[in-house]
């Protein structure tokens, strides 16, 4: 498998493969020598030469973080051959969805349908544990449509509006 | 001694008092509210009554219906814990009348230090600083420029009927009061109805330090060394720590004398902390008192060695407080972190759900407070803290350390939590150095911090896990985060769940 992996705004190529229990590695061209035991879901035994780490995998609505010991990134894996990978690597053009961060009860709706609205601007209000997030557009454009009501209780990575 | 006591709250803090009840052999009797049937607590607890619907106001705000499960249960005290009704003295009050031992400071005592005024009158009697102004509103120009010379600039105007920086100016310089106290005013007025501005010396960059104190019904009062608290955001503390780093053995006598009085001027039992703020030259300043056992106590119970919570229980039965102030010892050094459900991609704010792995660490030196489990659904109606990680060492030094090893072992999946954010505070120059103040944790949220940048190693084994999680595909992942929304236990979800632990088994067998 080759991927392109994203951490804090740098691609690297990754290129790994498995037979008979073994990884082969190589990261940007340079060969890695990589041992891996997944101890229990989401949690990684590595070692890298005879260096070793226990890496942590974070899933929530969508997102990953690995933590490497308290370090925590966030990383987005694209595959470089899909057309998904293509289309996200290329930039924001076309409608976007505007999702919920945490699970939570919609308070406010701030916007209409065909309202137009600046990148930054509040477009719903959610609550959780007793503090109010205002959910802002992630660009300049038209809301197109808000796929919620006040009062409607929402999970994680659960699609509010679109934004054309 | 109490046979049965019912914990009149939830979380870590419910967790917190039934183990103490059970160190005690005294009977702990829970309260839930309909998502909290599955906490810790509930779990923890010799007998568990339900008290009503998920918002606070219904539950754990509701005192006939605490009252009702005491009675219920026969249980012959009451302990609040902190937040919901431990500083209510209503609730204090009707404990009494219902024959129930309210475990805290009685009503009056609650009352005297709920009204600002009146408090700061009691005080001022028995000799306990403030900060240098007016306790009353400025009546004009005049006068608020003869207070500012006396006391000298800076200064702040503060609404008298204020919150939340409303109607609050920092004046540096006389050619501004003018101009400020008239803005001050208007805000007032048009924030809370009132023109009422009073002036006080502005503290820059204070700390923000407390002081433990003990009190039996005998009249006897001890306090046991001070935590420092200066590290917070959005006016909530999120790392604290005993002893602080610059209050000496004579400071500590003196704050703890004046931490005494106040309790005094109060008349005051059982468990109590006085907040103070403290300026650059270590002049310290009476905040409030806080009248309840505070989130961090076991900053002070690992250096001096007590049981809070038992001593609680004890005074409240009515026993002598088994020591003197002689017998107090401060030793080694405490941190305490609190572990909150919170997003830090989204400004640390709440991020409740479902816990779909747990670690949690152990070892030399570290104490874990814990409302959570692996499984367990953090609801979205209270407060977002989970658990408090606690390191302990001969010094300060030592106690850092081991927090960084323990919390390289935490980890909480599933949801989102600031366990990252403590790795950052300790590593920090300033923070190792303790220059520390209650702006602290704002400059430092601000500095955009990047793991990436400060640790390539670190990050080229992120970026090979991240491959292999990919690669391992839905095997490799955890029950994977699942709703929190309406009533999961009756929601199709458990159905999903059971789906992906199937595909699981098959993947992994």
């Amino acid at each position: 498998m080759t991927y392109d992996i994203i951490i804090d705004g740098k691609s690297y190529r990754l290129d790994l493969s498995r037979a008979e229990g073994r990884w082969s590695c190589r990261l940007d061209g340079r060969e890695v020598e990589v041992d891996a035991v997944l101890a229990r879901p989401d949690v990684l035994s590595l070692r890298i030469g005879n260096q070793a780490y226990e890496v942590k995998c974070e899933r929530v609505a969508g997102d990953m973080h690995l933590w490497v010991g308290s370090a925590r990134f966030a990383a987005d894996v694209r595959d470089p051959r899909s057309l998904r990978g293509r289309i996200r690597a290329l930039d924001d053009h076309g409608p976007k969805k505007l999702s919920a961060p945490m699970p939570g009860k919609i308070v406010r709706v701030l916007v209409r349908p065909g309202d137009e609205v600046e990148a930054g601007a509040g477009v719903v209000v959610v609550e959780a544990m007793k503090m109010q997030n205002e959910i802002k557009s992630p660009k300049k454009g038209t809301i197109q449509k808000i796929l919620v009501a006040e009062g409607a209780a929402v999970n994680a990575g659960d699609v509010l509006a679109i934004v054309e | 001694m109490f046979k049965k006591i019912l914990i009149a709250n939830r979380g870590e803090i419910a967790v917190r008092v039934i183990r103490a009840c059970h160190e005690m052999g005294i009977a702990a009797v829970a309260v839930y509210s309909e998502v909290d049937r599955a906490a810790l607590h509930v779990r923890k607890a010799d007998e568990a009554y339900p008290i009503g619907a998920p918002a606070a106001s219904e539950s754990y705000l509701n005192i006939q219906k605490l009252l009702d499960v005491a009675a219920r249960s026969g249980a012959d005290a009451i302990h609040p814990g902190y937040g919901f009704l431990s500083e209510n003295a209503k609730f204090a009050r009707a404990c009494v009348e219902a024959g129930v031992k309210f475990i805290g400071p009685t009503a009056a005592a609650m009352d005297a230090m709920g009204s600002k005024t009146r408090a700061r009158q009691a005080m001022e009697r028995a000799g306990v600083p403030f900060v240098p102004g007016t306790s009353r509103g400025l009546e004009s120009f005049e006068q608020a420029q003869e207070v500012a010379a006396r006391i000298g600039y800076p200064v702040m105007l503060k609404a008298a009927a204020g919150g939340g920086g409303k109607g609050m100016r920092l004046v540096h310089a006389s050619d501004d009061l003018k101009s400020s106290l008239e803005g001050a005013r208007s805000e007032a007025e048009r924030s809370f109805g009132d023109r009422e501005v009073y002036i006080e010396k502005a503290i820059i960059n204070p700390r923000h330090i407390e002081m433990q104190v003990l009190a039996d019904e005998q009249g006897n009062i001890v306090y046991l060394g001070e935590r420092e608290c200066s590290l917070q955001r959005r006016h909530q503390k999120v790392m604290e720590e005993a002893p602080s780093p610059i209050v000496d053995a004579e400071m500590r006598r003196t704050m703890g004398e004046v931490a005494v009085r106040v309790a005094q001027a109060a008349g005051y039992t059982n468990a109590g902390t006085v907040e103070f703020l403290v300026d650059q030259q270590k002049n310290f300043f009476f905040l409030e008192m806080n009248t309840r056992l505070q989130v961090e106590h076991p900053v002070t119970e690992l250096t001096t060695g007590l049981d809070l919570v038992h001593l609680q229980i004890r005074i409240a039965a009515g026993e002598r407080l088994p020591f003197t102030q002689n017998e107090v010892k401060i030793r080694g050094h405490a941190i305490e972190c609190r572990i909150y459900a919170e997003d830090p991609d989204n400004n640390y704010f709440p991020s409740p759900g479902k816990i779909t792995l747990l670690l949690a660490p152990s070892g030399p030196g570290i104490r874990r407070d814990s409302g959570m489990y692996e499984g367990w659904t953090v609801p979205m109606d209270y407060d977002p803290l989970l658990a408090k990680l606690i390191g302990y060492g001969t010094d300060r030094d030592q106690a850092i350390g081991r927090l960084r090893r323990a919390l390289n072992e935490y980890f909480v999946g599933g949801i989102k939590t600031n366990i990252s954010l403590f790795r950052r505070i300790l590593t920090d120059p300033d923070f190792r150095a303790a220059k520390m103040d209650t702006g602290f944790l704002d400059r430092l949220l601000q500095q955009k911090g990047s793991e990436a940048l400060s640790d390539p190693k670190a990050t080229e084994v992120a970026v090979i896990a991240a491959g292999i999680f990919a690669t391992l595909g839905p095997a490799a992942a955890g029950t994977g985060e699942r709703a929190v929304t309406g009533d999961a236990a009756n929601s199709n979800q458990g159905a999903v769940s059971n789906w992906k632990i199937a595909a699981h088994k098959e993947a992994t067998r």
